[in-house]
């Protein structure tokens, strides 16, 4: 048994809940009042613009995200294959 | 090959989604590479028990319909570098999850995990007999309360009869969960004793974890208990409930009536 446990309390938790909660609902209220997650959308479009360009290996590509409450991030990252013989002459 | 493990229980709101968490962060916490699926479409939780709620990019039905790769909707947790997290989807429902989808997507995870816990969604239809049609094993979690009861006896029935191990001739390998253990509402008599819900159910005891504030904070906070607070009653209960998984033969101590310490000699009765 935890010492501290029992002479103080740990330091509450419900402030989390609440700032992580704000965040995810704001976000998934956006979906379905059909706004669609932003973040998702350009997800897509990117993959799909870089598609017109180059045969894109799945597995090759990495995609993450984390949505914030002020700001979110998206991350594609894609290996490019290098073609030697195509070199311009 | 890994072992496929479905976390079910029929009722709602016993502790599914808590346990599958909790269960998978302890096995992971011993160097197992675990991943937790949830099969919960329309209704996902798990990625908040886990705190990942932010970082879903694809989930288990973009996999199906093959809009994403399997590696590409797995997300690692932060931090335990071999606990993995499949998200259900929140928009759809659960008719995008078909019988062919979720063998391919099982199929492929037991190759690279060697724990598979699949967490069920509550009820008996169609979520909850595909979260438990490939499993191994099977942890059936149960209140000690008389419908939590009734309907793990259901759940033990589809078990079974539905999932391939039973369609096989095989037997499914079924352990009871006891959840939300409340030790003064045991020791008033006012809850159905554990030697009860084990008579009734006849299969045998993973763990008896505690109610306890612990479990609430841990969600709060987003992570699985045995990650917030390893040293928690509930935490250890899981701990010592996956090294029983892992085939460990320990005793299994009724939350209350473990031997007290130091501090709960003075504190005496009030704990008990
Ligand atoms: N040991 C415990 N002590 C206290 N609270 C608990 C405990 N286990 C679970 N809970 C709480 O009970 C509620 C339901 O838990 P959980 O979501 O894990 O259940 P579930 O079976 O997955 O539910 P559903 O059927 O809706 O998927 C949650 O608020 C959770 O924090
Ligand atoms: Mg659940």
């Amino acid at each position: 048994m935890n010492l501290f446990r029992i002479f103080s309390r740990p330091p509450s938790s419900a402030p989390a809940a609440r700032e992580r909660l704000q965040v995810l609902l704001a976000h998934e209220r956006a979906v379905v009042g059909g706004d669609s997650d932003l973040v998702a959308k350009l997800r897509d479009e990117i993959l799909r613009v870089i598609q017109k360009h180059m045969k894109i290996d799945q597995e090759k590509v990495s995609v993450t995200m984390e949505r914030g409450d002020q700001m979110s991030t998206l991350a594609v990252d894609i290996e490019i294959p290098f073609k030697p013989g195509k070199k311009a002459a | 090959m890994g072992k496929v493990i479905v976390v079910t229980s029929g009722k709602g709101g016993v502790g599914k989604t808590t346990s599958s968490a909790a269960l998978g962060a302890a096995l992971a916490q011993g160097g197992e590479k675990v991943v937790v699926v949830d099969f919960d479409v329309g209704l996902r939780n798990l990625d908040l028990v886990m705190g990942a709620e932010r970082r879903v990019v694809y989930d288990i039905v973009n996999v199906i319909q093959g809009d994403a790769k399997l590696t590409q909707a797995l997300i690692r947790d932060k931090r335990l570098e071999t606990l993995y997290l499949l998200p259900a989807s929140q928009t759809r429902d659960k008719d995008h999850l078909t019988p062919e989808g979720v063998e391919k997507v099982i199929a492929a995870l037991k190759k690279s995990f060697d724990w598979v816990i699949c967490d069920s969604p509550a009820g008996i239809e169609r979520g909850a007999t595909l979260a438990m049609r490939h499993a191994d094993v099977a942890i059936v979690v149960t209140n000690p309360e008389v419908s939590s009861v009734r309907d793990s006896d259901r759940i033990i029935g589809l078990l079974d009869s539905k999932t391939l191990k039973a369609e096989a001739g095989e037997r499914m390998e079924k352990h009871l969960l006891l959840t939300r253990y409340d030790p003064a509402r045991a020791a008033r008599g006012d809850m159905l004793k554990v030697d009860d819900v084990l008579e009734i159910l006849s299969i045998p005891l993973l763990g008896i974890i505690p109610e306890s504030m612990d479990v609430l904070r841990a969600s709060n906070v987003g992570a699985p208990v045995t990650i917030a607070d390893g040293s928690s009653a509930p935490s250890r209960a899981y701990f010592d409930a996956a090294r029983r998984l892992k085939g460990e033969e320990l005793e299994v101590t009724v939350p209350g009536n473990e031997k007290r310490g130091f501090f709960g000699k003075i504190f005496g009765r009030k704990a008990a």
